[in-house]
C-alpha cells in the first residue's frame, strides 16, 4: 500500500496536511492555554506571550477552582454522572447491537432492509427536533432530571450506529467458520460464542469507543433533559459555571473542565488508534 | 462406521431450478466416495446436504438406515473439511482439534482430550504446532489441522468438500496420498467433492460423475475410464481428454476424417438407423505405426501440427475438419466440460521415444476394438459392454474389501503392541492408529 507513493506525492501531501493539522489542533491548544491562564491573565494580554496566547506564569488554580474549589459541587458529580451514563448507554447499546447486526449479517429474513434503513434514517434525524417532545413526555412520566431518562435518548443515537458498524464486521467473518463449528457439534448459541463473538471482538471494541464518545460529548440532551445534579453530565454542567462575581466570565473555569473531560477521549483514540481506523475502514475495504 | 444413502435427492433453489435432480446414490461402510463434475454440477450442493449444511427439498438421506433429513448438522455426527479449512483463527492448533470434543461436554476428560488430540496430531505430523495459531501456518499445516478436526472424534463419515484445490501442485500430491492413506487406516466412509480428475481416479473406490445436477455414472475409477456410459462421461475423465471424432456410416463402415474403420457385430446392429455418429479414441491407444506394432490395427497417415515432448511421454496435435453436423454437439459437450472452445484436433499420446516431428506427415494406427462409438443425439455409448463393466465392478469392489480387510488387520496387530507397551493405557483405537505407523 505504500509502496506505490511517489516522492512527490508524499511531499505534496505533506504539504497539504500539515495545514489541516495546525487547523485542527489550534482550538484545543488554545483550550489548553486558557485553562492554565489566571483570571488577571485572561483580561490583560501584557500577561501573556505569543500575542496572548500562552500565560506567562501559568496556573493550575482553575484545575483546582473546578476538582475542589468553588466549583466542584458542579464539576464532580456531573463528572460521575457522565460516567455512568455512558459507560451504561455504551454496554446496553453494544449488546443490542451485537445480536442485532449479527442477525442482519447471517439471517436472511422479511424487512431486514428496512431495519437497517430505519437506523440510518434515526441517526440522521437531528437531535434538537427530538428534545421538546422528549422533555415534556419524560415530565409527564418522571423520567425527567434522570440518568435514565439521558440512557434512553443516548441509547437512540448509539444502537444505530453501532448496529451500522458492527454488521460490517459481521459480515467479514467467514460463514464458513460457524458452519464448521456446527458441524462439529455446536448450537447455534455455542458457535456465535465461541467462535463469532471473539472473531468480532475488534470490531465490538471499536464500536464501544465510537458510542462511548457520542454518549459522552452530548450536549443538547444533557441540557434540556436535566436540572440537577441529579443527571446533569458535564457538557451541560459547563454551560452553569459562573465567575468568580456576576461580570468576570467563567472562561478559565470552563476551559479546565473541558480540558478534563477531553483527556479521557484523547487516551482512549490513541492506544487505540489502530483499532478504530480499521474498524471503520472495515467493510469499505476488503483486507 | 456407518453407510449412507441418497435416495431421490432433489435441491431447488428459490428459482425453481434444480441444484441437484433426482440423485440416489448408497455408499457403503468404510467406502470412499467421490463426487467429480464440472463446476456448477452440484457436487457440492450435494455434500452440503448430507451434512446438513442445506435443507433436502425432496428425497431421502439415510445414515445407518435412519432417515435424518431434519436432523440438524451437530446432531448427524458427520465431520467435515472445508475448501478454506475454515480454522478458528483465535484459537491454538491444539484447541483448534479439540474443538469438537470440548463441545461434547461432560463426554471427554480433560486428560482424554489431550491424548486423542496428540494422536491425531501425532498421524498428522503437527507435533510440533500444536501451540501455534492458524495464521502462522504454511497452506498444507492449516489442511492438515483442519483434517485433525475432523478425525479426532469417532464421526460416522468423513465428508471433504474440494480440501486440496487452495493448494500448489507439489503439496496436493502429497496431501492426496496422505489422505487415502488415512482414509484406509481408519476405515471410515468418506464423500470427497472435486473436480480434479486425478483425485477422483487415485483416492476413490467409486466415483459419480455428475453433470448439472444429474447423477451420470457411479462405478470405479476403472470402469469410467474403460466403460463409460456416454459422452460426459467419455469426454471428462481422461487426461488429456478422450477424442471425440465424427464418422458417417456407411453400411458397415464408419467414414472418420482420417480412414475408415470396419465394424460388424453387436455395433452394426445399434448403428442401424444412424447417420452420424461420434467416435471416441482415448489419446494413448493412437500408436506412431513406426515404433509401436498394433496388430488388426486401423492405419492412416496424417500431418502432425504440433508436438509436445514431456520427457516419459510426447503429445502430438493433429487438426481436422469436422463434420458440421456433429459440431453443435461437440460444442455443447465442451461448455459442459467448462472447455473453452474445442478446436477440432486430435491428441496423440505417443510413445517418447517417437522421431515424429512437426510438420510430418505421419503413419499412425490403432485398435478398433479400443474404440467407443457415441449415439449424437442421445450420447449414449454403443461400444459399453456392460458384462465387462460388471466384472470391472466386481473387482474394484473385491479389492475394496481386501484393502479395508488389511488395513484393519493391521490395525488391530499396532493396537496389540500398543496394549502391551503400556498395559494400564486406556487402549482406544485412536491410540491403536496412532502407534500403528
Amino acid at each position: 500500500m505504500e509502496s506505490n507513493i511517489s516522492d512527490k506525492t508524499k511531499w505534496g501531501l505533506a504539504a497539504v496536511s500539515i495545514p489541516i493539522m495546525i487547523w485542527t489542533i489550534i482550538p484545543i491548544l488554545w483550550i489548553v492555554a486558557t485553562s492554565l491562564k489566571s483570571d488577571a491573565a485572561l483580561a490583560d494580554p501584557s500577561k501573556n506571550m505569543f500575542g496572548n496566547f500562552w500565560p506567562k506564569s501559568p496556573s493550575l488554580d482553575n484545575y483546582r477552582l473546578i476538582l475542589t474549589g468553588g466549583a466542584s459541587e458542579l464539576f464532580n458529580p456531573a463528572l460521575l454522572n457522565s460516567i455512568i451514563i455512558c459507560l451504561v448507554a455504551t454496554f446496553i447499546a453494544v449488546l443490542l447491537a451485537t445480536f442485532c447486526a449479527y442477525a442482519i449479517s447471517r439471517l436472511d429474513f422479511p424487512g431486514k432492509r428496512l431495519i437497517l434503513t430505519t437506523a440510518l434514517a434515526v441517526s440522521f434525524f437531528p437531535v434538537i427536533a427530538m428534545v421538546t417532545p422528549l422533555f415534556n413526555l419524560w415530565r409527564q412520566i418522571g423520567l425527567f432530571d434522570t440518568k435514565i431518562g439521558l440512557i434512553i435518548p443516548y441509547l437512540s443515537l448509539t444502537v444505530p450506529l453501532s448496529i451500522w458498524t458492527l454488521s460490517a464486521f459481521f459480515q467479514q467473518i467467514p460463514w464458513e467458520m460457524e458452519q464448521a463449528a456446527q458441524v462439529d457439534g455446536a448450537t447455534s448459541w455455542q458457535a456465535f460464542r465461541k467462535v463469532i463473538a471473539p472473531l468480532a471482538a475488534p470490531g465490538v471494541f471499536t464500536t464501544a469507543i465510537i458510542a462511548f464518545f457520542t454518549a459522552w460529548n452530548d450536549f443538547v440532551f444533557a441540557v434540556n433533559l436535566t436540572s440537577s445534579n441529579n443527571a446533569r453530565t458535564v457538557p451541560a454542567a459547563l454551560a452553569f459555571f459562573t465567575g468568580a462575581s456576576q461580570f468576570t466570565q467563567p472562561t478559565g473555569a470552563i476551559c479546565a473542565a473541558a480540558v478534563i473531560v477531553t483527556i479521557p477521549v484523547v487516551i482512549l483514540v490513541l492506544l487505540f488508534q489502530r483499532r478504530i481506523v480499521a474498524g471503520l475502514t472495515s467493510g469499505a475495504v476488503k483486507g | 462406521m456407518s453407510s449412507i444413502e441418497l435416495k431421490n435427492i432433489v435441491k431447488k433453489y428459490g428459482d425453481g431450478f434444480p441444484a441437484v435432480n433426482d440423485v440416489s446414490l448408497d455408499i457403503a461402510d468404510g467406502e470412499f466416495m467421490i463426487l467429480v463434475g464440472p463446476s456448477g454440477c452440484g457436487k457440492s450442493t450435494l455434500l452440503r446436504m448430507v451434512v446438513g449444511l442445506e435443507d433436502i427439498t425432496s428425497g431421502d438421506l439415510l445414515i445407518n438406515g435412519k432417515r435424518v433429513n431434519d436432523l440438524a448438522p451437530r446432531d448427524r455426527n458427520l465431520s467435515m473439511v472445508f475448501q478454506n479449512y475454515a480454522l478458528y483463527p483465535h484459537l491454538t492448533v491444539f484447541e483448534n482439534i479439540a474443538f469438537p470434543l470440548r463441545l461434547a461436554k461432560g463426554k471427554h476428560s480433560d486428560d482424554e482430550i489431550r491424548s486423542k488430540v496428540n494422536d491425531a496430531a501425532n498421524m498428522l505430523e503437527l507435533k510440533d504446532h500444536l501451540e501455534r495459531k492458524p495464521a502462522n501456518l504454511s497452506g498444507g499445516q492449516r489442511q492438515r489441522v483442519a483434517m485433525g478436526r475432523a478425525i479426532v472424534r469417532d464421526a460416522e463419515a468423513f465428508l471433504f468438500d474440494e480440501p486440496l484445490s487452495n493448494l500448489d501442485a507439489k503439496l496436493r500430491g502429497q496431501m492426496r496420498t496422505e489422505i487415502a492413506r488415512m482414509q484406509r487406516r481408519l476405515g471410515v466412509t468418506t464423500i470427497y467433492v472435486t473436480h480434479d480428475q486425478t483425485e477422483a481416479m487415485t483416492l476413490g473406490d467409486r466415483v459419480a460423475v455428475l453433470k448439472k445436477g444429474v447423477l451420470q455414472q457411479v462405478a470405479s475409477p476403472r470402469e469410467l475410464y474403460e466403460q463409460p456410459v456416454n459422452l460426459f462421461v467419455a469426454g471428462f475423465i481422461g487426461s488429456p481428454p478422450m477424442n471425440f471424432l465424427p464418422a458417417r456410416v456407411d453400411g458397415s463402415t464408419l467414414k472418420l476424417p482420417f480412414c475408415e474403420v470396419p465394424v460388424g457385430g453387436p455395433l452394426a446392429e445399434k448403428l442401424r438407423g444412424l447417420d452420424i455418429v461420434i467416435v471416441g479414441l482415448r489419446p494413448e491407444y493412437i500408436k506412431d505405426a513406426s515404433v509401436a506394432d498394433v496388430p488388426n490395427g486401423v492405419h492412416f497417415s496424417a500431418v502432425v501440427d504440433q508436438t509436445e515432448w514431456l520427457g516419459n511421454e510426447q503429445y502430438a496435435y493433429i487438426p481436422y475438419e469436422a463434420d458440421h453436423a456433429v459440431q453443435s454437439k461437440l460444442d455443447e459437450l465442451d461448455r459442459d466440460l467448462d472447455g473453452e472452445g474445442m478446436r477440432t484436433q486430435m491428441i496423440v499420446n505417443l510413445d517418447s521415444r517417437s522421431r515424429i516431428l512437426e510438420g510430418d506427415e505421419a503413419q499412425f494406427a490403432f485398435d478398433p476394438a479400443m474404440m467407443h462409438v457415441f449415439n449424437p443425439e442421445t450420447g449414449e455409448n454403443l461400444t459399453r459392454d456392460d458384462e465387462k463393466a460388471a466384472q470391472i465392478a466386481r473387482d474394484s469392489e473385491q479389492q475394496r474389501k481386501a484393502a479395508l480387510e488389511r488395513a484393519r488387520a493391521r490395525e488391530a496387530q499396532g493396537a496389540d503392541r500398543s496394549a502391551g507397551d503400556r498395559s494400564a493405557a486406556d487402549g482406544s483405537a485412536a491410540d491403536g492408529e496412532a502407534r500403528a505407523s
